[in-house]
């Protein structure tokens, strides 16, 4: 009875001691496990049938496959786990998810939990609003009704913004953000709060993409990044090390042009989002600062 | 830890700090609750009654309703009342997303209670319906001076527990974006980067809710109680 019980508590004090390995420990099972949204914009997106696809979705595909050349591994498969704004950080932190490939801020409180690879994407908080609603300023939200996704962090910036302009408005929340797109579509909330690129790639696929807009100003400016375990600055520099080349050789522009400028998959529509200032000065100079430094400038 | 508990105190950034909203939320909870409750009571107790009485028709009408809302998962049931009911019927969309979800909870809930008073009822002796016909009561009567008033007193103890689900039950409700205290540790677990303690502080809430209600119960059993009954001996 005691011995198992041993046994048990040094293995788990031998778990809670070891350093996160995941380039050992894609050696030794040949696998990758990657973090994939549902319904998160041109970054990360469903295609049905447990197929994914997205400009992170891609980027991590290509990074991940440099790294098996690098490792000189032949055998070798990548498992894609669907993750929500919730679940996201502690299935990192678990080690159930290596590499998460969705659409996550790189900010200073997620830094205390987990790491994050250079910046590669900039967004900025924005609004998707009925066409014909006429809300095309945040003081125009006075009185109405805001969705947002649970988890995420966009309806903080609302809130301190509201206090400045002495806005009134009620929050509700949707579960992911194809529900709160849904809660706009119903006319249930007038505006859905949220990053743009999330607002622009579900108003294209949404069944009337002409009856909603992008509106309002810019409520912060938010460098969103690859994710995985803190901590292992081996795996780190392996992805960065990636990032940076692909920077550098111009392939990373091309897979921006690919999913942000071209008509994409399921639908062959267009996003039309070209390349942000703050996006091209990342790549200029590839970075890992979090949200905080973007919003001091 | 310290730092991560004051944390809770902090302004969410439009003059509510976090503790603030978990009252909120909390009193989101216990409203759900409360009024799902009332209905629940009040259809079950109808629903419950019509199952045992002689009509062929009420009791079809009866045995239908709670097969309908006991076979069909709560979850189910409140994204019908939110997505779909409002669509077969647009009238339903002026109604506020609570009141819809008070349906849901409350008619889910209202299955369970018919059952239990069906229960309470068949578990009386006949003889309790003759002993009502021979002294000139009426049906109606009987029910209401005689079989309701031991029925209830002998289902007190699964009421109880249903009381206690009713408010766990009642965190369905963040699936269709109200605020309670689910929503809450979510949202706000998100905000803050501490979604543990998050979880831990409405963990203790909802142990706080059931075990007043609990205790509550008791404190009617008590009062309620006859002796030589089930519950009336102590």
């Amino acid at each position: 009875m005691k011995k198992p019980l041993l046994v048990l508590a040094a293995a788990l004090l031998a778990a809670g001691a070891a350093q996160a390995d995941t380039l050992n420990k894609i050696k030794e099972t040949g696998k990758v496990v990657m973090g994939v949204r549902d319904s998160s914009g041109v970054l990360s997106y469903t295609l049905g049938n447990g197929k994914y696809a997205g400009f992170h979705v891609n980027l991590c595909e290509v990074i991940v496959n440099n790294i098996r050349k690098d490792l000189k591994l032949d055998k070798f498969t990548v498992e894609y786990i669907p993750v929500t704004s919730q679940n996201r950080i502690p299935l990192v932190q678990n080690g159930t998810v290596d590499i998460e490939c969705g659409s996550t801020t790189n900010n200073q409180a997620r830094q205390q939990q987990v790491g994050f690879a250079l910046t590669t994407f900039v967004t900025e908080v924005r609004m998707a609003v009925n066409a014909k609603s006429g809300i095309d300023t945040i003081a125009k939200l006075n009185g109405k009704t805001v969705v947002t996704t649970t988890g995420t962090t966009s309806v903080q910036h609302l809130r301190k913004h509201e206090r400045g302009a002495g806005l009134d408005f009620k929050e509700i929340f949707g579960k992911d953000h194809a529900d709160s797109f849904l809660i706009l579509e119903a006319g249930r909330a007038d505006a859905f709060v949220m990053d743009d690129y999330i607002l622009a790639g579900n108003i294209a696929n949404s069944k009337n993409p002409a009856d909603f807009k992008v509106a309002g100003e810019a409520l912060s400016v938010e460098p969103i990044a690859i994710m995985f375990r803190k901590d292992d600055p081996a795996f780190k520099k392996a992805v960065d090390d990636q990032i940076r080349a692909l920077m550098k050789s111009g392939e990373f522009e091309k897979l921006y042009k690919k999913w942000f400028e071209s008509p994409i998959p399921p639908r062959n529509t267009n996003p039309n989002v070209p390349m942000s200032a703050a996006l091209k000065a990342a790549v200029a100079n590839p970075n890992d600062n979090p949200m905080e430094s973007y919003a001091k400038k | 830890m310290q730092s991560t508990w004051q944390t809770f105190m902090q302004d969410r950034g439009d003059g509510i700090t976090y503790v603030d909203w978990v009252l909120s939320a909390w009193g989101w909870t216990l409203s759900i609750a409360a009024c799902a409750w009332v209905l629940a009571l009040l259809i079950g107790s109808l629903v419950g009654t019509l199952r045992t009485v002689p009509s062929k028709p009420l009791q079809w009408l009866s045995n239908t309703w709670v097969e309908l809302f006991r076979n069909v998962p709560l979850l189910i049931q409140v994204f019908l009342w939110y997505q779909v009911l409002p669509v077969v019927f647009p009238s339903l969309q002026k109604l506020d997303t609570f009141v819809l979800v008070v349906f849901a909870l409350g008619f889910f809930t209202s299955a369970r209670i018919a059952e239990q008073v069906r229960a309470g009822i068949q578990s009386l002796p006949r003889g309790q319906f003759m002993a009502g016909s021979a002294i000139g009561l009426t049906r109606a009567q009987t029910y209401r001076y005689v079989i309701l008033p031991m029925a209830f007193r002998i289902v007190l103890p699964p009421l109880t527990s249903e009381a206690m689900n009713i408010i766990k039950n009642s965190s369905v409700a963040f699936a269709v974006g109200i605020g309670e205290m689910v929503l809450y540790a979510q949202q706000a677990g998100a905000e803050l980067s501490a979604e543990v303690p998050a979880y831990l502080i409405v963990t203790v809430f909802y142990v706080i809710s059931a075990f007043a209600v609990n205790r509550l119960m008791a404190f009617v059993e008590s009062r309620v109680r006859v002796p030589g009954y089930v519950g009336g001996s102590k």
